[in-house]
């Protein structure tokens, strides 16, 4: 973790203004999020819908202008940049999204959706050059290079979620944000895409910010995850760390829900754990404050900041533990 | 208490039907809560439209088959003979709540009207039968909620609505197909809870549809793994974890990712599913099966019974008497 850090983000905050009722409030999506990623780590995000954990990766690549903070990629900075820095940047870090129906251009071949980048940035030599750029990246997702004159009506999920992958792929990025990239293929699908994923890794040396409310599928991929609720992160640590002893409540509940595939490990007794408030009524103090079990006087009133604990990098933001 | 015989669902012509769901059978008795799991497009949810007689028009039909509720086939019934004849005791949940809600009615009125359906009962009498049910569904704060629009109410919240408007009819049988799956994994706990217990207190049955084995784990008693339109694999919940006899079973349990975890790579299962109508002579599975042999090519397996009430459809099951 000590390693350089290829993409360092502090202190980002970015809000959304809505309409309600006509009347207009700003809802805090992300508030103070601090991550750094080491080259060739792969760290994850998990946290429950509405967290923020998708307006993070937006924020890195772009998507989404932040209200404050910094992100800085090998040491320069991502929100200012423009022209050929920006084109730079986003050559390097790129994203791979959840909906691989939504995604893809359904007029669109499947070749020149995946040579867009390449395209628009001249990174291709000659027309021969391109092809076999395409029939290379094609193969190495686990595709037939004649996917390339095929279009995305003709693909399964499961395929077009590599296409997803391919496009991000070409040219080689340094980092690639996947958001949810697994969450709506099938369970014997979503294994064949989540192998890919860390072959590629491995051969490409990617760094990978992985995305997902999924803590199975986190736990198999990254090394370090981020716990994220309304906004903010909870806690941070080594995956194992966080799946076998959660130390926040709310890592702890999660952790808890999980439906685990043993019979013999049911959940016993009524679990009432209420809801997340609405975001646009946020709790003064720690977010978390109306369903914590061990909550004080504390974290009604003051926000609890992210703090280290123990060895091993792990941090947690929370008063009573 | 509900028995499902050989219920075959076509699309297409009369004379070259498409089965979409081929010869399943399956019997849930009082209290008890049957798991229907396999992934998309298996068919499990047209089985579960069928058995409610919901399925959409035009398009799927019942073909063959028959489902008996309290000894009366009611895949003969028009839905308001089944109300009449006091066969509506059957009930259903959706995966996603707000597209069953009216979002312009307040809450307590949609409830009261399923209450004025299925009870005679109207006004102040249906409200007030309305907000207990709102309780029986542990909503927070019942008689504030009855005058609240759906989109006021969290996922949670509207799924404990469509609860109650189910409730309504006091349903012998409950089939809820996948009702916590766009739900986040501390709220579907809660209602995964609330499910087991309205089981027990009302004596009802539950038909519960799901892609996720973790969900069939901790809420089934028996369980039917559904593949290309047939029921494979039946069994009580702790047999088919511990020792799984058709290929698929547990080629699916093998790739989920919690599921031995220190393995490097997750195991999958090659290949994709046969579409509907394109179903090669033979064993379904068979393409994609790691045990497959020349027979299962060539011939329908049978369906065995590896133990007692331990169903399944393979020639070649998986049963070497050892747990995993």
């Amino acid at each position: 973790m000590n390693g350089n850090a290829i993409l360092d983000v502090r202190d980002l905050k970015v809000s959304f203004g809505v309409r309600r009722a006509g009347r207009k409030h700003k809802v805090q999506a992300v508030d103070g999020v601090s991550l750094r990623l080491a080259e060739g780590e792969v760290l994850g995000i998990v946290g429950e819908s509405g967290c923020g954990k998708t307006t993070v990766g937006r924020s890195i690549v772009g998507l989404t202008r932040p209200d404050g903070g910094t992100i800085s990629f090998k040491g320069g900075d991502v929100i200012s940049a423009r022209g050929g820095g920006l084109r730079e940047m986003r050559l390097n870090v790129r994203m791979v999204f959840q909906d691989p129906y939504a995604s893809l251009n359904p007029r669109r071949a499947i070749g020149d959706a995946v040579a867009e980048a390449g395209d628009i940035n001249g990174f291709f030599k000659s027309r021969a050059d391109r092809r076999a750029a395409i029939d290379a990246t094609l193969t190495a997702v686990g595709l037939d290079p004649s996917f390339a004159v095929r279009y995305p009506y003709e693909l399964s999920g499961g395929q077009r979620q590599r296409v997803g992958i391919a496009r991000a792929i070409l040219p080689t990025p340094s980092i690639v944000i996947a958001d949810e990239p697994v969450s709506a293929l099938d369970v014997s699908v979503q294994a064949q895409v989540l192998n890919l994923m860390m072959d590629l890794r491995e051969q490409l040396s990617l760094s990978m910010l992985f995305i997902s409310h999924d803590l199975g599928v986190i736990g198999r991929i990254s090394s370090r995850v981020a716990v994220m609720y309304m906004g903010r992160i909870v806690e941070q640590a080594e995956t194992r760390t966080v799946l076998d002893h959660p130390l926040h409540p709310y890592t702890q509940a999660l952790v808890a829900a999980i439906p685990k595939p043993d019979p013999s490990k049911r959940i016993q007794g009524a679990i009432e754990t209420g809801e997340p408030p609405s975001l646009f009524r946020r709790p003064s103090g720690c977010a978390y404050a109306p369903r914590c079990p061990i909550a004080s006087d504390r974290c009604v009133t003051n926000v609890p900041e992210l703090r280290s604990v123990g060895a091993d990098g792990r941090r947690i933001a929370c008063h009573n533990v | 208490m509900l028995s499902v015989r050989d219920l075959t669902v076509s699309l297409g012509p009369e004379h070259a039907p498409i089965d979409i769901v081929a010869g399943v059978s399956f019997a849930l008795a009082k209290g008890e809560i049957l798991g229907l799991v396999g992934e998309s497009g298996c068919g499990k949810s047209m089985t579960s439209l069928a058995v409610m007689g919901l399925l959409p028009q035009p398009g799927p039909r019942v073909r063959a088959g028959q489902v008996m509720l309290d000894g009366c086939d009611v895949t003969r019934l028009q839905p308001w003979q089944r109300v009449e004849a006091g066969h509506g005791r059957m009930a259903m949940i959706f995966q996603e709540p707000m597209t069953s809600l009216n979002p312009v009615r307040r809450i307590g009125d949609q409830i009261a009207e399923a209450v004025r359906v299925h009870e005679g009962i109207a006004g102040a009498a249906a409200l007030s039968r309305a907000r207990e049910l709102l309780e029986l569904v542990r909503m927070p704060d019942p008689k504030m909620q009855l005058s609240a629009y759906p989109h006021q109410l969290s996922g949670g919240q509207r799924q404990r609505v469509m609860i109650a408007i189910a409730l309504a009819c006091r349903p012998q049988v409950l089939i809820a197909d996948e009702p916590t799956t766009a739900l986040d994994v501390t709220i579907q706990v809660q209602i995964l809870g609330l499910l087991r217990e309205l089981c027990n207190r009302l004596d009802m049955a539950i038909l519960f549809i799901t892609h996720d084995m973790g969900v069939i784990a901790q809420l089934a008693d028996r369980v039917s793994v559904m593949y290309a339109g047939r029921i494979v694999e039946t069994a009580s919940v702790d047999a088919l974890f511990r020792r799984p006899a058709h290929h698929y079973t547990s080629g699916l349990m093998d790739c989920m990712p919690s599921r031995n975890p220190s393995a490097r790579r997750l195991p999958t299962i090659s290949g994709q599913p046969p579409a509907p109508g394109r179903q090669a002579a033979g064993c379904v599975f068979a393409s994609r099966c790691v045990a497959v042999r020349d027979l299962c090519r060539a011939e329908s397996p049978p369906r065995a019974e590896v133990s007692q009430g331990h169903e399944v459809l393979c020639a070649f099951p998986l049963n070497d008497g050892e747990p995993r």
